[in-house]
């Protein structure tokens, strides 16, 4: 019985990874649940959104490499950040012009406007693969660990390690900071609450003399904000490629959708369910057991639920248990 | 300058084709409460809605003030003062009170808080619950926060449709005292009501419609008294 190693243990290959992941997943279905909430339509260009905007960062951060411009332990993708939200932003307000806004005045039925999405979809795709191509990026720079495996050992003297990556710990920062602030302007400006209250009741917005136009537009840069942010710190934690951040769409959408379509909250607590559930489940438990039960009590075989090859299996079946028993999601958001 | 406030001059038209209205005029004087009853399918909500721009009328003119509003959207008579609260989804029900209010004087660039008070004082109850969701409140509740967001633009004139559907009759006295007390503030006050005995009651003047025609235009006390019209309109 060594508690303390098995935790140690749990932490670093489930609780770690998983709340990286996890803050990865919710500033992705953070995006997905604002245009849903305020322009009332499931986005599925959301995962292609995050790929563009990681692109631009990864095109700058090489950029800044190359001029020899760091920021010493931290990776350069966070300087180069703001640049990749620009430039999503006006690829987001492009598609808003071109596309989504032809639809939108002629007020078709939201299902009109996600088949658009998924055409705007393989469009970004396309362009993103043209680009970078369609194959892994590595842009990760700057210290690897804020601590080893092997640090954490000469420290605390235990036979089981732990380490917490740099990408992993900026991650968890870098979510903590953006969804405080997006509750603050939500919650706080008048800009936020007016978008609020168009997602509330778009008829007595229009009345009240909120400007439709501004909240369409201050959606969609803050949905392209949240996807740099979410695509750059899960292409830190775990590389870049096209292909798999258009995979990153089940999960996310699993995650918004068991909080509640249109709920922030919702969208937070369900980014940490998916990747704790995901986690969780495709875990081999043979050493963390062997740590807990008596001597020779250690399973024969891995003690894994499910092949990490099946990994968006768990997504899915979260997503399909929540539609049959509560539709609504978790918290209070709008029916699917 | 005399004359109503808000007029609408021998409005006729309708949704599509088809005319609801014809030739239907309704004023409303400063201060004053004006109430549109009739019997069912009459025009009355329509009537307001021509008022309000949100249908477009052929024939006849909308004039704010001695101005002519005729071709102005809903959003910019709001913005020249008027106000209207629809009979239904007429709040924000995921936004606090506060907001809700904060929200109906979203177009106020100055400060709105004197105003703010204003309404806390007409419906103190809204006062206790500043920081509640509005959806959470009860029917007669939700009545006065959207009363009190339209009122958040100090506008001329109110409009309200149906105001007292769906809430008991207690409530109903209640919302028709404070209707009394924001139209003595110098609001002019333009309804629609089903509750026509009630509402003619606290009208200055009454419009009975039939068929998107006026029918009666009298005081509220004239019509009550009036016998056809008790006999047709208010059972007797």
């Amino acid at each position: 019985m060594d508690p303390i190693n098995a935790f140690v243990l749990l932490a670093n290959f489930v609780l770690v990874p998983a709340l990286a992941y996890g803050s990865q997943l919710a500033l992705g279905a953070l995006g997905v649940t604002l245009v849903y909430g305020i322009l009332r339509f499931s986005n599925f260009a959301h995962g292609d959104f995050m790929a563009f905007g990681t692109m631009v960062v990864i095109l700058t951060t090489w950029v800044l490499q190359a001029a020899g411009i760091g920021l010493g332990v931290l990776p350069t993708a966070l300087l180069a950040l703001p640049v990749g939200i620009v430039a999503l932003a006006l690829y987001a307000l492009a598609a808003e012009k071109l596309v989504f806004g032809f639809y939108r005045r002629q007020r078709v039925k939201p299902v009109v406007l996600v088949m658009a999405s998924i055409g705007v979809m393989f469009v970004t795709n396309g362009i993103v693969r043209l680009i970078i191509g369609p194959g892994d990026q590595r842009f990760e720079d700057g210290g690897r660990f804020i601590f080893s495996v092997r640090e954490f050992r000469e420290w605390s003297g235990l036979a089981e390690g732990l380490a917490l990556r740099t990408a992993q710990g900026i991650t968890i920062v870098v979510a903590l900071v953006v969804m405080v602030a997006l509750f603050w302007f939500l919650n706080r400006t008048r800009t936020g609450k007016s978008m609020r209250a168009f997602s509330d009741n778009e008829d007595l917005a229009l009345l009240s003399g909120i400007n439709p136009d501004r909240v369409v537009r201050v959606t969609w840069i803050l949905a392209a904000a949240l996807a740099v942010v979410a695509g750059t710190l899960y292409g830190l934690d775990k590389g870049f490629r096209p292909f798999t951040y258009f995979q990153l769409l089940l999960p996310i959408f699993a995650a918004a959708i068991v909080g509640g379509l249109g709920n922030p909250m919702g969208a937070i607590a369900g980014g940490y369910l998916v990747a704790f559930s995901e986690m969780t489940i495709t875990y081999a438990w043979r050493r963390f057991l062997g740590h807990l039960l008596p001597e020779g009590w250690t399973p024969e075989g891995l003690a894994q639920i499910l092949s990490v090859d099946y990994k968006f299996a768990v997504s899915f079946a979260i997503l399909v248990l929540v539609l049959i028993f509560r539709p609504t999601g978790l918290f209070r958001g709008k029916a699917v | 300058m005399s004359g109503p406030v808000l007029i609408g001059d021998a409005m006729t038209g309708g949704y599509g084709a088809a005319d609801i209205l014809h030739d239907c005029t309704i004023a409303v004087e400063k201060g004053q409460i004006a109430v549109i009853v009739g019997p069912n399918g009459a025009g009355k909500s329509t009537a307001m809605k021509a008022v309000f721009g949100m249908l477009n009328i052929r024939e006849g003119q909308v004039r704010l003030n001695g101005r002519d509003i005729t071709k102005l959207t809903p959003q910019a008579r709001v913005a020249q003062g008027m106000a209207f609260v629809p009979q239904t989804s007429n709040i924000f029900p995921s936004l606090t009170v506060e907001e809700n209010l904060e929200m109906g004087a979203f177009l106020r660039r100055d400060d709105f808080r004197t105003t703010m008070e204003q309404v806390f004082d007409l419906f103190p109850i809204l006062r206790d619950k500043r920081r509640q969701a509005a959806g959470e409140l009860s029917g007669g509740q939700r009545q006065q926060v959207a009363v009190g967001r339209a009122l958040m633009t100090q506008p001329s004139v109110l409009m309200l449709d149906e105001p007292t559907a769906g809430v008991s009759p207690i409530v109903m006295d209640e919302l028709f005292d404070r209707i009394i007390e924001v139209a003595r503030t110098g609001i002019s006050i333009l309804m629609v009501e089903q509750n026509a005995r009630q509402a003619l009651e606290i009208a200055d003047k009454g419009y009975v419609l039939v068929q998107g025609r006026n029918r009666f235009t009298d005081t509220g006390q004239a019509l009550l008294a009036d016998p056809e019209v008790r006999r047709s309109f208010l059972g007797g």
